[in-house]
């Protein structure tokens, strides 16, 4: 059993409203340091809500959610101290078009750690590296490519030391070729040591590093467990169904 | 008699795009002084604060710059204070361009894509910051072509000063035509000052615009 201490997220009956409709629905979820969990389900089935509502870019509207240690309550202060201590990866990347490679991984050390330009400079060099890239530094996310772009985003959301790693579908808006690279930072994270929670259907990178699948599907968690024993004998129909249509 | 179109009335015109140059640097720093505010309110989470921006802006906007510029002069001296006809005219300038950048700096904001601010929010970056080192860099980079177009249009719009009794660019040329009967060589010298004020600013902006466009 886990310690209380290793708990890094924790939700009990966490539900969540688009004004009346429900996109998330008596969640409970737990998950201990190191781990890496892998969350899947059709589309619209809530997966995004769930890690949004975890880093507080979504405020829940009853539940209990704790994420870091720290009770998300709806607070400015909840919310800022979750924020600091989650990074977070999108599909999109989300990168800052006007800034370097390099200072996309400086801004929020600067800013939100208060670390000097030197510090923050050799903290992003040693994350760049750690995805590959260290040669692209001084580029802007334009010249570079989807797979390139979307380690640049893992390397700032790493540039603050975070908690827990949440990511969001993000090899969904690659380019077939580029995956690999980008799972392939992910599964090196994950044997790193760090806890992640992935949304994604990359079943491969599920059975490699996953300790679980969670499978969702509107707005509940309908199945949990080990990758393995999910992918070869789903035990709900739904997650058979869903199973069958991403394995075409 | 009617006077040959001289040098000296070329002078005199000069004399008059002084006063166009000024009464454009007092919009534009007045504009933008009164814009920034209006844009702050227009976008910030008080609903009362936009909502007075955004009356604001539609009421300005839908008011002619000369119906705005007597307002501002006689509406004065009605209330029985009289103020300089410049008071009135920089009163009236900035009060129009704040309503028009307004606008457009509000459209630019916006149309930062809303994963730039979630992407920062995410790094646990605060409002402000946001803000300041995220959205309003690339809001500039959206705002400067409509920006330099608003900026340009106002530059011409202060002819309307003469109204007030201020002898800048326009009024000169009147003066001259009426005192040479030359009007076709006086208002195309006048063109040409107004061009050489307004192209400078145009070649600025492609090259800002370039600038920015990484
Ligand atoms: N901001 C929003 N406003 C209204 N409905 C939303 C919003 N975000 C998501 N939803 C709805 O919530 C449901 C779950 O969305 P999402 O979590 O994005 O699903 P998934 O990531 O599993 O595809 C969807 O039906 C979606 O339409
Ligand atoms: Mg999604």
């Amino acid at each position: 059993m886990a310690d209380i201490d290793d708990t890094v997220v924790e939700a009990r009956k966490v539900c969540k409203f688009f004004g009346k409709f429900q996109a998330l629905a008596d969640v409970d979820l737990k998950v201990s340091k190191g781990e890496t969990i892998v969350v899947c389900g059709p589309s619209g089935s809530g997966k995004s809500t769930l890690i949004r509502c975890i880093n507080a870019l979504e405020q829940h509207q009853s539940g209990d959610l704790v994420v870091c240690g720290i009770p998300l309550s709806g607070t400015r202060a909840s919310i800022d101290a979750v924020r600091r201590r989650t990074g977070m990866v999108f599909q999109n990347f989300n990168l800052f078009p006007h800034m370097t490679v390099i200072e996309n991984c400086m801004i929020a050390p600067m800013k939100v750690k208060g670390m000097s330009r030197d510090e923050a400079r050799a903290t992003a060099e040693r994350f760049l590296k750690r995805v590959h890239i260290p040669e692209q530094a001084d580029k802007y996310p334009i010249q570079l490519s989807g797979g390139q772009q979307q380690r640049v985003a893992i390397a700032r959301a790493l540039s603050m030391s975070p908690d827990v790693m949440l990511f969001d579908e993000p090899t969904s808006a690659l380019d077939p070729e580029m995956v690999r690279e980008v799972l392939d930072t992910m599964v090196e994270l994950a044997q790193g040591g760090a806890t992640m929670i992935c949304v994604t259907h990359e079943m491969n990178f599920a059975r490699q590093v996953a300790d679980r699948v969670i499978f969702m599907d509107r707005g509940a968690i309908i199945e949990a467990g080990e990758p393995e024993a999910f992918f070869s004998a789903p035990r709900s129909e739904r997650a058979r169904e869903f199973l069958a249509q991403i394995l075409h | 008699m009617f006077q040959q179109f001289s040098l000296n009335h070329v002078y005199f015109m000069l004399t008059g795009l002084g006063w166009t140059i000024g009464l454009a640097a007092i919009a534009l720093i007045g504009g933008s002084i009164a814009g920034s505010v209006l844009t702050l309110m227009r976008v910030s989470a008080n609903p009362v604060l936009s909502r007075i921006a955004q009356v604001y802006i539609f009421v300005v906007q839908g008011t002619p710059l000369l119906v705005t510029l007597f307002i501002a002069y006689f509406g004065s001296t009605y209330l029985g204070f009289t103020v300089a006809p410049l008071t009135a005219i920089a009163v009236a300038f900035s009060f129009y361009a704040a309503a028009f950048l307004g606008d457009i700096w509000r459209g630019a904001i916006q149309s930062v894509p809303v994963g730039q601010r979630e992407g920062a929010h995410a790094l646990g970056l605060s409002g402000a910051d946001t803000m300041r080192h995220i959205i309003i860099p690339q809001a500039i980079r959206i705002a400067t072509p409509p920006t330099v177009g608003f900026f340009v249009q106002l530059i011409k719009n202060t002819s309307l000063a003469s109204v007030v009794g201020i002898v800048e660019l326009t009024r000169t040329a009147q003066i001259v035509s009426n005192a040479t009967f030359k009007p076709l060589e006086v208002y195309l010298t006048a063109a040409l000052f107004y061009f050489l004020v307004c192209f400078p600013i145009t070649l600025f902006s492609r090259r800002l615009e370039k600038r920015l466009s990484v």
